[in-house]
């Protein structure tokens, strides 16, 4: 049903959403649209000189190996981060929706690592894996694995994302507890009933009826793991060894503000929006059609 | 097909008891209401035995065995929950089909099991449907074929109709009592309603606050309650309390005043001088003449319903004067009330004299509320 609001003066309604129009304006229309001006431009180190390149920057980055390098580390880390971030988030949701007692402590301590800055939770796990003094990195060595996140690409690449994971499960863990107990408690009944064992039960009714969750959450956590990390390969990392984890997001930066090339950078970064559009497009497209019931 | 019997079955969850030992048998193919307020425990009694609630002490089994450590599944039940507890995502037919599909049933004799409920309900066209694509009462019938396609021994229904509307309610009620009587399966129904509860059961049980009050056919409930509260529950509208004294010689009751229920014919003498509570159904006070009247009503609020007409009201004297609080109530406290029938000529601010009908009257002890005698 929809409710037609009538207000009395006209000029009202677009009063009302315009600090939403500002902020849109403000923080995501106009940095984008410099960053596509950017992207058509090269400028020299020093600032002086800016002309008109075209599309060169695209055709650049598109023959340039480490680029395409970023591209396979960012399709492996955040499909690792949002896949792990997204398991680990509903079986802790699972669990805690069976305690009884103390599951406000569980719940509160399950959602603490949110609260931590990306940025600190990076260095947080970088102490734990550390080579020399990391206790994770002792326990490793006592199996017959020596982990040295420095020198292995393999072992950088999964401890950002065990540090990006670590900090997004709350956040799941928070949205699939809510889903789990949106779901009426007599359909799990009427299924215990019917005959079916809790795994079965899980599978055949909480699951499907978790979906619209699952989907809203594989949308943010993919946003998630293409921009936010950003602090996590910072703090750590800082995309290496090699080029192992430079992700396209720190690349943007590395590029941009380290190598000092605004118009590669530019470029970059309208790449990576037209990724994040088409992806939650496609989402919204395909996959939200089969997730209503 | 299944007895269920149940032994001294009690509920606590923690230090608060909420089921008190509760004792009945049920026999095969035998249609048991289970009917009270809200919160007196019938949800949950219903819940243990589907296996839905633990057992904390006593027994309960279905067709000689003991079910108290048996999971939901392996109990041979069936369950129709209040909402319905239809699967969302899932069409009419795999709703259905759900409960066979886990048992491992050949997949033809699922198509023939589901479409033979299905014809049975008269769900026929709506196979391929969606929950949410059905009406109240089609999504009732859905939840009603999902617990006969199992065939189970025993059908447990919690409060099933009490999301439909008015008319829908009395349609389902007439189909599931049909239904019941074709399969011949053992059924347990829980529903605050009394006349669903009168309706449907070969054998009521009334509870209040954890305790079985009375088990019987629904008109021995009726006409023999045997507390005041079974006997002010059961019954619309509810039956009158009034506050009164046995006299001396055992003939005739006192209420106070001028009033006096004169000798009906039975012996009160072993009762001489005791205080009772007369309870008095509203249909078994009858209007007579002045002469004839042992109480009278001062008519506060008349209700015309057509078949019948309701007269609310406080007993007064001859006078007209108050009678004091003889009036313990019935349908709202202090309130008597009588059902005349047809459209009676009574108006408000009237007195309407009043004689009780013979061998109608319940007495009953003011303070267990257990019934003493009839009148």
């Amino acid at each position: 049903m929809h409710k037609r609001v009538t207000f009395r003066h006209p000029l009202l309604p677009y009063l009302l959403v315009l600090p939403q129009l500002a902020i849109t304006f403000v923080f995501f229309l106009w940095p984008a649209s410099q960053a596509l001006y950017y992207s058509v431009l090269r400028q020299d180190p020093f600032g002086l000189k800016t002309k008109f390149v075209g599309l060169q920057n695209f055709e650049r980055l598109f023959s340039d190996p480490t680029y395409l390098n970023s591209f396979d580390v960012t399709i492996v880390f955040s499909l690792s981060v949002t896949l792990s971030g997204m398991a680990l988030g509903l079986l802790f949701a699972v669990m805690a929706d069976r305690v009884v007692k103390g599951a406000a402590t569980y719940k509160t301590l399950l959602i603490w690592p949110y609260a931590v800055a990306p940025a600190v939770a990076g260095v947080l796990w970088w102490f734990l894996f550390n080579p020399t003094i990391g206790i994770l990195a002792y326990a490793l060595r006592s199996l017959g694995y020596d982990w040295n996140h420095a020198v292995s690409g393999t072992d950088a690449l999964i401890l950002v994302i065990v540090a990006s994971t670590w900090k997004q499960v709350s956040y799941n863990f928070l949205f699939f507890l809510a889903g789990l107990q949106a779901i009426p408690k007599s359909l799990i009944e009427a299924a215990a009933i019917d005959g079916a064992g809790p795994a079965r039960r899980f599978w055949t009714i909480v699951f499907p009826l978790l979906s619209p969750t699952t989907f809203f959450l594989l949308v943010v956590n993919m946003v998630y793991a293409f921009f936010e990390t950003f602090g996590v390969v910072h703090a750590t990392t800082s995309g290496g060894p090699g080029q192992a984890t430079t992700i396209l997001v720190y690349k943007v930066f590395n590029d941009g503000f380290i190598g000092l090339n605004l118009g590669s950078s530019a470029a970059q970064s309208v790449i990576l929006m037209v990724i994040v559009i088409s992806l939650t497009m496609i989402q919204f497209r395909f996959i939200e059609r089969r997730v209503q019931y | 097909m299944a007895e269920i019997c149940m032994r001294g079955v009690r509920k606590r969850y923690g230090d608060t008891q909420v089921i008190h030992g509760i004792d009945v048998e049920i026999a095969d193919g035998e249609f048991i209401v289970i009917v009270g307020p809200s919160g007196c425990g019938k949800s949950t009694l219903l819940r243990m035995v589907a296996g839905l609630e633990t057992i904390t002490e006593g027994e309960i089994s279905i067709g000689g065995r003991v079910v108290n450590q048996l999971e939901p599944k392996e109990r041979d039940i069936a369950m129709v929950f209040q909402n319905y507890a239809l699967y969302p995502h899932m069409s009419v037919f795999d709703n259905m089909a759900y409960g066979l599909k886990i048992a491992r049933t050949p997949k033809d004799e699922i198509r023939a099991r589901v479409e033979e409920a299905a014809k049975l309900l008269e769900l026929g066209g709506l196979l391929e449907r969606k929950p949410r694509q059905l009406s109240g009462g089609q999504r009732q019938r859905v939840a009603m074929g999902r617990a006969i396609v199992r065939k189970p021994a025993v059908f447990l229904f919690d409060e099933p109709l009490s999301n439909l509307d008015a008319k829908l309610r009395v349609q389902m009620r007439l189909e599931i009592k049909q239904l019941q009587r074709k399969l011949g399966t053992t059924s347990l129904y829980v529903t605050h309603d009394q006349i669903e509860a009168m309706t449907l059961a070969d054998r009521l049980v009334v509870m209040n606050q954890g305790r079985a009050e009375q088990i019987d056919t629904p008109m021995a409930v009726y006409s023999d309650p045997a507390t005041t509260f079974v006997a002010g529950f059961i019954g619309s509208p509810a039956m009158n309390f009034l506050a009164g004294t046995v006299e001396a010689d055992g003939h005739g009751l006192f209420l106070g005043g001028d009033a006096r229920i004169s000798d009906k014919g039975s012996d009160l003498s072993g009762l001489a001088g005791r205080a009772v509570t007369l309870g008095v159904r509203p249909e078994h006070l009858l209007a007579v003449g002045e002469s004839e009247a042992e109480i009278r009503l001062g008519v506060e609020l008349v209700e015309t319903l057509g078949a019948d007409t309701l007269a609310h009201g406080r007993p007064v004297g001859a006078a007209g004067t108050p009678l004091g609080d003889a009036a313990l109530g019935g349908e709202a406290p202090g309130l008597i009330t009588v059902r005349l029938p047809g459209l009676a000529p009574v108006r408000e601010g009237e007195r309407l004299p009043l004689r009780m009908a013979e061998g109608e009257l319940h007495l009953f002890d003011p303070d267990s509320g257990r019934r003493i005698a009839d009148v």
